[in-house]
C-alpha cells in the first residue's frame, strides 16, 4: 500500500507525525489556559508573552550563567512561574471581584508591556539557541526522518500533560482545586487557604506556557513575537474543546495538530485557517465546545 | 496642541545647540534638516532603526565638518503603521522645516510617505525600502530607493548560483504578495540561466510557525538548492528547521532570498553556516567599507554595521552633496531639484563606492552574493560572511523599460 | 468565583432612570457635552492640523461603533479590527479601481463590514463572555489572513494613492479643509445614530440584556436577534469609520486589520470610559495624540500602551469620561 487517498504513504505518516508535534504545544498552551480559567475564571491574555519568557528565559540561563538546556527546562518554567505570582499577587488577585472581561483586558495589557520590554532589550530580530547535543540527529523510521529532538517534544509534552491531569483528577491537591472552581468559599470555610492556592494555580499555568516556550526555543525562533500568532490559534483551540475539562484540552490540542497536519497535505492553503473552520462549525453544532458544559 | 508645542520647542532646543540659528525669519540660514522615519518598536527595528539613524547622523556630521553646513537630523517612530507615518511626514514637512525624509522600512509606509514628499515637493531617500513599486509602477520623481530592492536580491541570487551549478531549484514560499514576487523573480533568473525549477511549496502566511511539512515537501523534489522566499522570523525558523531535518547534509543548497547580516547573528553561525543571500553591502569588503564601519562603529552600541546603516550613511551623504552643489536656499525650496540633482551626480562613497542613480531613482550598485562562513572561518563576533560572487551594478536593477515607472523616458 | 453572570459596568454611576431625557435622550450635562463638542468641531480645523483631526474622528467613529456592543450590551469583542479594516480596503478599492465617488466608497465599506459582521456575531453571540471575545479574535484573524493573501489589498503594500474623488461627483474633496468638514459630518451622524439607537426601544432591550439576560428573555425578548443586530450595526459603523479613514489618507493596508489594531479600539473605549456617550471620543483623542506623541521617542510604545491598559483596568475602570462625570454628579 503505497499511496492513500492518492497521498504516498510516506509522506501522510510523516505529516501525520508532525501535526502531532505541533497538537503538542497547542495541548501544553490550552491546558495551562484551562487551569488558569478552571479557578481564577480569567482568559490569561499574557500566556504568549509567558510562553515567550520561558524560550528566553532558557536563552539568558544559557548565554549569562552558561546554565544548559536540561537545567532550563526546570529553571525557566520555575522563574516565569515565579513572575507569574508576584503578576498575580501585584494586579490580577484585585479583580476577582469584577467582570471577568477586566482581567482578559488585566492580561492583555500585561501581554504588551512583556513583549515591548523583551523587543526594547532583546531586539525584534530574534536569538539563537541550538538543540542539545544529546538530542540533536534524527531517526530514520523508514517512511520518513525523523528529528530526535521532535520525538522530545511529543513526549515530554505527553508526560507533562498526564501528569497534570492525573495531579487534578487523582490528588487531594486536585480535588481542593476542583472543589474551589465549585464552590470557592465552602472551600475556604474547610480551612484551606484558597488566595493562595489561586496564587500557585496561576503560577503553575504560567509555568506550563513557559515549559512550551523552553521546548520550541531550539526549533522556533526566539523572539518577542513568537508567542502572540499562536496564542491566537490557542485560543480558537480552547473554544473548540471548551474549558471545562482538562482532559478535553490535552485532547483537543492533539487532535487539532493531527487535523492541521493532514490539511497541510492535502490542502495546504488552507492549514492557517482550518482550526478557525472548525471552530465556526463547532460553534454551530455544539456551542459549549467538545468538552464543555453548558 | 502639545505637538505643535512640542516641535517648536524641539526645532528651538536643536537650532541652539548647533549655534546656528538667528531666527525664524531667516529661511536661508535654517539648516538642512532630515528625518529618520523607521521603525523603533517592531519588527524591523533591527534591521533598521538605530542602525539607520546613526548611518543618517555619521553622513551629517562628516558632511558638517567638512563643509561648515548646518545639518540637523530627527529621528521619528512610524510604529508600521503607514497613517502614522504620514502624519509624521506631514508635520514634519509643514511645521519642523524637515527637508528630507530618510530610511523607510515597511513599504506600505514607504510609498504613502513618498506620496505626501511628492505633493509637498520635498525629497525621499528611501534607504529602507526593498519593494520593486518604489521606482516602478508607484515611482515619485520625488524619491530615491537607495540601498537594495527585491529584483537585485532575486538575480544576484538565482543568476550567480545556477552559473555556479547549482541548477534545480524548489521554493518555500510565503503565500502573499512579496513571498509570490520573489518567487517568480527568482524563478525567471534561474531559468534565464539555464536552471529549472521543480516546484514550490506556499505555506500560509504569517500564520506558520512550523514549516516542517514544507521543507519534506521540498526535500522530496530532491533539488540542488531550496529557495526561501520569506524573511525574518520565518526565515530563521525555516533555516533551524532545515537543519534539523538534515536537509543540508544531503548536499543541498540553501538560498535566501531577503537575508540580511542581522539574521545570520540571530541564527549564530553554527545554524546558518552555509546559507546563501544577496546584499549591497557588508562591512568587510575591501579598505573602504572597513574605514566606514571603523568611523560609524562608536554609533552603534555593539550592533553590526550592516546595509541600513550604509545605505542611510550613502543615501544621506549623497543628499547632501546635492544640496551643496544646488545652493541651500534652492535645495530647501523644491525638494524634486535636489532629487533631480543627485541623479545627475555621480555618487560616492566608502561605503558603497561610486555609483549612479538612474531616473526612475534607483541607485545602482552591484549585488554581491554572500556564503555565511563556518565558526572555523570566522574570526570574530562581527567575521560572517564572504562573497562568493557579483553582479554588476548595470545587471543588478530591472531595466528601466520593465519598471513601468510612468514618468520615465527610454 | 463560580459566577459568571455579572457584567461590564457601565462607568457612569447615576441610575438612568432618574433623569429627566430631554432633545433625543441626551441628559441636560450631555447636551451641554455635545455642544462642546459641536463647537470643538468647528473652531479646530482652524487651530490644529486637520488631518490629524480627521485621523482622530475616524478612531472617535471606531471606538463609538465599539462601545455600543461593549457599553451597552456587554459584549467584549477583540476583534472589530477586521470591520474596521475591512471597510477601509473596500471603500479604496471601489474609490481607485473602480473609480467610484467617495460617499458610494465608503457606503460599500459600510455594506461589506456590515455583512462581515453578520457572519461573524451570529457566530459569536452562541457564546458569552470571555468566549465571546476568543471567537471574536479568532475569526478576525481569519479575516487578517485572507487580507494578507487576497490580490486586491495588495499584500505588505496596501492599496495606495486611493483618490478622495469628487463628493456625489460634484465637490472635489482635495482640499484637507472640504474633506475635514466631511469627515466631521460623517463622525457625527454616526456618534449621533449610536446615541439614538441606545436610546431607542430597542436600545433599551440591549440594555436589559446586558444587566440580565435571563430575565430578558423570560419577558419574552429573542435576545439573540437584539446581540446580532446590535453587532451587525456595530460592525457597520466600524465599516465606515475604517472607510472614511482610507479615503482620507488614500491607503488601506494591513495595519488596520491586524489584531493590534482591535487592542487599540478596546483601550480607547476603556481610557474613555465604558458605556459613556463621550467616552470613545476623549479616548480615541487620547490614543491618537500619544501615537503621535510617542513617535519621537521611539521604542516604548507598546510598553506605554500596555500600562496605560493596566492603570485603566486597576484603577481608572470608569475612565476619563467616566471619572469626570462621577465629580460632576452627572452621566456624559
Amino acid at each position: 500500500m503505497d499511496d492513500l487517498f492518492g497521498i504516498p504513504a510516506p509522506l501522510l505518516f510523516g505529516q501525520l507525525l508532525l501535526g502531532l508535534i505541533n497538537g503538542a504545544f497547542y495541548a501544553m498552551l490550552s491546558l495551562g489556559l484551562a487551569v488558569i480559567f478552571g479557578l481564577l475564571n480569567i482568559v490569561n491574555m499574557a500566556h504568549g508573552a509567558q510562553f515567550m519568557m520561558g524560550a528566553f528565559a532558557a536563552w539568558m540561563l544559557l548565554n549569562w550563567l552558561g546554565i544548559g538546556y536540561w537545567a532550563a527546562l526546570l529553571l525557566a518554567p520555575i522563574i516565569v512561574g515565579i513572575t507569574g505570582i508576584i503578576l498575580e499577587k501585584a494586579f490580577i488577585s484585585r479583580l476577582y471581584k469584577l467582570d471577568h472581561l477586566y482581567g482578559l483586558l488585566l492580561t492583555f495589557g500585561l501581554a504588551l508591556i512583556i513583549e515591548g520590554v523583551f523587543r526594547n532589550e532583546f531586539g525584534s530580530s530574534g536569538l539563537p539557541y541550538r538543540i542539545p547535543a544529546e538530542l540533536s540527529g534524527a531517526w530514520d523510521l523508514g517512511f520518513m526522518f525523523m528529528p530526535v529532538y521532535r520525538g522530545w517534544v511529543v513526549i515530554a509534552a505527553l508526560i507533562l500533560c498526564l501528569a497534570t491531569w492525573l495531579i487534578i483528577e487523582k490528588t487531594r491537591l486536585g480535588a481542593y482545586l476542583r472543589a474551589a472552581t465549585e464552590n470557592a468559599a465552602l472551600v475556604q470555610a474547610f480551612g484551606v487557604n484558597v488566595p493562595r492556592m489561586v496564587t500557585l494555580t496561576y503560577g503553575f499555568g504560567v509555568a506550563l506556557a513557559a515549559v512550551g516556550g523552553v521546548l520550541a526555543a531550539p526549533i522556533y525562533s526566539v523572539n518577542p513575537q513568537m508567542g502572540s500568532n499562536l496564542i491566537i490559534v490557542v485560543f480558537a483551540v480552547v473554544v473548540i474543546g471548551g474549558m471545562g475539562s482538562i482532559l478535553g484540552s490535552i485532547l483537543t490540542g492533539f487532535a487539532l495538530g493531527i487535523v492541521e497536519g493532514l490539511t497541510k497535505v492535502f490542502w495546504p492553503e488552507a492549514s492557517a485557517t482550518v482550526i478557525f473552520v472548525i471552530m465556526a462549525i463547532v460553534l454551530l453544532a455544539r456551542p459549549a465546545g467538545l468538552f464543555g458544559r453548558a | 496642541m502639545r505637538i505643535r508645542r512640542r516641535g517648536l520647542l524641539g526645532t528651538a532646543a536643536a537650532a541652539t545647540a548647533l549655534g546656528g540659528w538667528p531666527g525664524a525669519g531667516q529661511a536661508q540660514a535654517a539648516p538642512i534638516r532630515i528625518g529618520v522615519l523607521t521603525d523603533m518598536s517592531g519588527p524591523y527595528r533591527d534591521l533598521t532603526g538605530p542602525s539607520s539613524l546613526a548611518g543618517a547622523r555619521q553622513a551629517a556630521e562628516e558632511f558638517a565638518a567638512a563643509t561648515g553646513m548646518a545639518v540637523e537630523v530627527i529621528a521619528g517612530d512610524h510604529q508600521n503603521k503607514p497613517d502614522v507615518g504620514v502624519n509624521i511626514a506631514r508635520q514634519w514637512f509643514d511645521r519642523d522645516g524637515v527637508d528630507m525624509i530618510a530610511d523607510l522600512p515597511n513599504s506600505a509606509v514607504a510609498l504613502a510617505v513618498a506620496q505626501v514628499a511628492r505633493e509637498k515637493n520635498k525629497a525621499v531617500v528611501g534607504s529602507g525600502v526593498g519593494s520593486t513599486a518604489f521606482t516602478g509602477a508607484q515611482c515619485s520623481p520625488n524619491s530615491v530607493q537607495f540601498t537594495y530592492d527585491t529584483y537585485m536580491l532575486a538575480k544576484g541570487t538565482g543568476d550567480a548560483l545556477v552559473k555556479q551549478g547549482a541548477d534545480s531549484w524548489y521554493f518555500v514560499t510565503a503565500d502573499y504578495a512579496f513571498g509570490h514576487a520573489l518567487q517568480a523573480d527568482t524563478a525567471r533568473f534561474v531559468e534565464a540561466a539555464g536552471g529549472k525549477v521543480l516546484g514550490a511549496a506556499r505555506y500560509p502566511f504569517p500564520a506558520t510557525t512550523d514549516f516542517s511539512s514544507f521543507l519534506l515537501g521540498a526535500q522530496a523534489a530532491r533539488p540542488k538548492v531550496i529557495g526561501f522566499a520569506n524573511a525574518g522570523a520565518d526565515l530563521v525558523n525555516c533555516i533551524k528547521q532545515a537543519r534539523e531535518f538534515g536537509l543540508a547534509r544531503q548536499g543541498v543548497k540553501f538560498a535566501c532570498l531577503l537575508m540580511t547580516v542581522v539574521d545570520t547573528l540571530s541564527l549564530g553561525l553554527p545554524e546558518a553556516q552555509g546559507l546563501l543571500m544577496t546584499e549591497s553591502f557588508y562591512w568587510d569588503l575591501n579598505p573602504r567599507t572597513r574605514a566606514f564601519a571603523e568611523r560609524v562603529r562608536g554609533r552603534l552600541q555593539g550592533r553590526i554595521v550592516n546595509a541600513s546603516c550604509a545605505g542611510n550613511y550613502g543615501g544621506t551623504l549623497h543628499y547632501l552633496k546635492a544640496v551643496q552643489s544646488l545652493g541651500v536656499a534652492r535645495a530647501r525650496a523644491s525638494g524634486l531639484e535636489v532629487v533631480e540633482r543627485m541623479k545627475a551626480m555621480p555618487c560616492d562613497d566608502d561605503a558603497f563606492g561610486a555609483g549612479t542613480i538612474r531616473q526612475d531613482g534607483r541607485k545602482l550598485t552591484p549585488g554581491y552574493l554572500f556564503q555565511v562562513k563556518t565558526p572555523a572561518e570566522s574570526t570574530g563576533p562581527f567575521d560572517l560572511h564572504k562573497v562568493i560572487a557579483t553582479t554588476p551594478a548595470d545587471q543588478a536593477a530591472r531595466p528601466l523599460a520593465e519598471g513601468g515607472c510612468p514618468f520615465v523616458k527610454i | 468565583m463560580a459566577d459568571t453572570t455579572t457584567t461590564i459596568t457601565a462607568a457612569a454611576i447615576p441610575d438612568p432612570a432618574q433623569e429627566s431625557h430631554g432633545v433625543w435622550g441626551f441628559t441636560r450635562a450631555q447636551l451641554a457635552a455635545l455642544g462642546l463638542l459641536i463647537a470643538f468641531l468647528a473652531v479646530a480645523p482652524f487651530l490644529l492640523y486637520p488631518v490629524f483631526l480627521m485621523k482622530l474622528l475616524c478612531f472617535a467613529l471606531f471606538a463609538c461603533a465599539f462601545n455600543l456592543l461593549i457599553g451597552y450590551v456587554g459584549l467584549l469583542s477583540f476583534g472589530h479590527a477586521a470591520y474596521f479594516g475591512m471597510g477601509g480596503y473596500l471603500a479604496g478599492h471601489a474609490a481607485k479601481a473602480w473609480g467610484l465617488t467617495p460617499e458610494i466608497s465608503i457606503l460599500l465599506g459600510a455594506v461589506t463590514a456590515g455583512l462581515l459582521g453578520a457572519v461573524a456575531g451570529s457566530l459569536a453571540i452562541r457564546r458569552q463572555g470571555i468566549y465571546f471575545a476568543m471567537i471574536t479574535l479568532a475569526l478576525a484573524q481569519m479575516v487578517y489572513f485572507f487580507c494578507v493573501q487576497a490580490p486586491f489589498t495588495g499584500g505588505e503594500d496596501g492599496i495606495q494613492a486611493i483618490p478622495r474623488g469628487k463628493l456625489f461627483g460634484a465637490i472635489p474633496l482635495d482640499q484637507d479643509m472640504a474633506m475635514y468638514w466631511v469627515v466631521a459630518a460623517i463622525f457625527l451622524g454616526g456618534f449621533l445614530l449610536v446615541h439614538r439607537i441606545i436610546h431607542s426601544p430597542y436600545g433599551q432591550v440591549l440594555k436589559s440584556i446586558r444587566e440580565n439576560e435571563p430575565r430578558a428573555t423570560s419577558l419574552g425578548y429573542r435576545t439573540d436577534d437584539y446581540k446580532l443586530m446590535a453587532f451587525i450595526l456595530s460592525a457597520t459603523l466600524a465599516g465606515v469609520a475604517g472607510a472614511t479613514k482610507s479615503i482620507v489618507f488614500g491607503i488601506a493596508t494591513l495595519t488596520d486589520v491586524h489584531w493590534s489594531m482591535s487592542g487599540e479600539v478596546v483601550l480607547m473605549t476603556l481610557v474613555g470610559g465604558l458605556g459613556t456617550v463621550f467616552g470613545p471620543v476623549v479616548g480615541a483623542a487620547v490614543i491618537v495624540t500619544m501615537q503621535n506623541y510617542l513617535a519621537e521617542m521611539g521604542a516604548w510604545v507598546t510598553v506605554i500602551q500596555g500600562v496605560i491598559f493596566v492603570l485603566c483596568v486597576l484603577a481608572f475602570r470608569r475612565g476619563l469620561v467616566g471619572e469626570i462625570g462621577n465629580a460632576l454628579k452627572v452621566k456624559l
